[in-house]
């Protein structure tokens, strides 16, 4: 559980983040969204007790993090971003470190970083010094020192970031794997993560809260939601698209190409919170018209992404 | 404990790059050359390790800040200290950690120069309380000058920079009592030279090194490392995020 009470960052005559609240539960992930500078990372870094707030508080698990900064630090995982790394040490000596600083010596430590060897895959590396990694691998290691302690919350700050597409599938899988026991938080610039595997999308913009509520929700403010997309035979004629184009729940038709053989293939937006497929399907059947495609879309995240922090600058 | 646990990876770091090596190879190359070049050994004809101590203030004004420099500016460069301080450690074990860590490399190096005793028990009956006092007085001063590189470490991201400002804060704290400098200050009240005479690490350091153990003297050095350490602190929680 981590609740976010107002929390402002300044630095300066900068203000990075500007009253952020929210809060999350276990068994969510909160996908983090914004655009770079809109104080994602500051946010993080306060949750996670690195920076303070110059106001308001945030406590994770029931542990304020003014109050009680090492109970908090107790029971988050953190990755930060770009995956700063003691270059020098080697994969195993890095972990037992780690585990000696959450308290596991011994066997217990070396349980710990078996596991995390396990999950995320780095038997192969384990003696080499981490300068030699790769990017993917350095990810991976970041990744295993933020889950030794398996943590209630764990914070993740864009942790897909520079891995290859298998890469970051597996650290997807990773993340919703765990979803169950643990409060997640993770920021991101890839929006299929957040319909992929977030339960919650938060946007934030210039240090404020811009959206907050599930992709679904996200997507029904685009106005792609409900639009659907059709391809119309050769030759149909004229009276057909201003029948479509006059269903009242329809606001706009448009054409999006020409396709092989004369065929079309057009695009009808629905007016916002309104049901339009069935009536176009109504209408086809009625002029006896067959398509071979017909899609409705559920909204574009990037669209709706772009308009909330577009309009702000 | 978790300040040993900062200590180990520290100590671990130092170990695990050549430039460690580098340095205690030349450490105790430029430790001997001036003990036996300037210092003049065997031409005092005295079984004593006094020429060996003489040098290392001066040596300390260089060597330290090069061990030292890396303590912070690193962690913040690298962005390692996101890692370090989001960890359940807090700054004053941090800082405590690398500090003890830096002081512990130093005292190998020191300890390393062990065939210098050797040397004058061959050559004569040297007098070993003394030289324990002065290895005593040599470490002490080793960490009043680490506690300084730790500090201008944490005020910048730059190693140079760091390297720089800690030789020109530890020579003015070596000046303040050098010789040279001390016979300009009769110009000014007894006092205010007194004053400035005691912030001096050469005179404490002469004085451990007769082999008197000064409760002062010690004392002057255990204030230097707080002040400069609870300066890092100070610093890192302030300049943290930028």
């Amino acid at each position: 559980m981590v609740e976010v009470d107002n929390l402002v960052k300044h630095y300066g005559s900068i203000k990075a983040v500007n009253g952020i609240s929210f809060s999350v539960k276990k068994g969510e992930i909160l996908g983090f969204l914004g655009p770079n500078g809109a104080g994602k990372s500051t946010t993080m870094k306060m949750i996670t007790c690195f920076l303070s707030p110059t106001s308001g508080t945030a406590r994770v698990q029931g542990f304020d993090i003014i109050q009680d900064p090492i109970s908090v630090r107790q029971k988050v995982g953190y990755l930060p971003e770009s995956a700063p790394l003691y270059e020098e040490m080697t994969v195993a000596s890095f972990l037992k470190f780690i585990a000696s600083v959450r308290g596991f010596e011994g066997k217990d430590a070396q349980m710990k970083i078996d596991k995390v060897f396990e999950t995320c895959q780095l038997h192969k590396v384990g003696s080499q010094p981490i300068h030699t990694l790769s990017k993917g691998y350095r990810q991976r290691v970041c990744f295993s020192q933020a889950l030794l302690h398996d943590p209630e919350v764990l914070i993740l700050d864009e942790p897909t970031d520079g891995l290859d597409p298998n890469q970051k599938q597996a650290v997807r899988d990773l993340i919703s794997s765990m979803k169950e026991d643990k409060t997640i938080i993770f920021s991101t610039h890839i929006l299929e993560e957040v319909d992929a595997i977030c339960t919650r999308a938060l946007v934030i913009s210039e240090g404020v809260v811009k959206i907050d509520g599930t992709p679904n929700e996200l997507k029904r403010k685009s106005t792609f939601h409900n639009a659907v997309t059709l391809t119309l035979p050769k030759g149909c004629d004229e009276s057909l698209k201003t029948a479509i184009g006059a269903i009242v729940s329809c606001s706009k038709l448009e054409k999006i190409k020409d396709l092989e053989e004369g065929k079309t293939q057009w695009r009808c937006f629905a007016k916002p919170g309104e049901e339009l497929a069935s009536k176009v399907i109504a209408l086809l059947k009625d002029r006896k018209i067959e398509t071979n495609e017909f899609h409705v879309e559920q909204g574009r995240l990037d669209e709706v992404f772009q308009t909330i922090t577009k309009t702000t600058k | 404990m978790q300040i040993r646990n900062v200590f180990k990876r520290e100590l671990y770091g130092y170990f695990n790059s050549p430039v460690a090596y580098i340095f205690l190879v030349i450490f105790l190359m430029v430790t001997s050359w001036f003990t036996f070049a300037w210092g003049q050994f065997y031409e005092a004809r005295q079984a004593s390790l006094e020429p060996f101590f003489r040098y290392h203030p001066i040596i300390y004004l260089i060597f330290i800040p090069a061990v030292s420099m890396r303590l912070w500016s690193e962690e913040r460069k690298s962005g390692t200290i996101q890692l370090l301080l989001t960890l359940p450690i807090t700054i004053p074990q941090a800082v405590l950690g690398k500090f003890v860590a830096a002081w512990t490399f130093l005292g190998i190096a020191l300890l390393l120069t062990f065939p210098m005793i050797g040397t004058v028990l061959y050559l004569g009956k040297p007098d070993l309380g003394v030289i324990l006092t002065s290895y005593l007085g040599s470490f002490l001063m080793a960490g009043a000058y680490i506690s300084v590189g730790s500090f201008t470490s944490a005020l910048t991201k730059n190693q140079v920079v760091s390297f720089v400002i800690s030789i020109v804060l530890s020579l003015l704290l070596l000046m303040a009592s050098f010789p040279m400098v001390t016979q300009y200050l009769e110009a000014l009240p007894v006092w205010v030279a007194d004053v400035i005479t005691s912030f001096g690490i050469w005179g404490h350091f002469e004085s451990i090194k007769r082999g008197v153990i000064d409760l002062g003297d010690i004392f002057y050095f255990l204030s230097i490392m707080v002040f400069f350490l609870y300066a890092t602190v100070m610093t890192i929680d302030s300049k943290k995020a930028s």
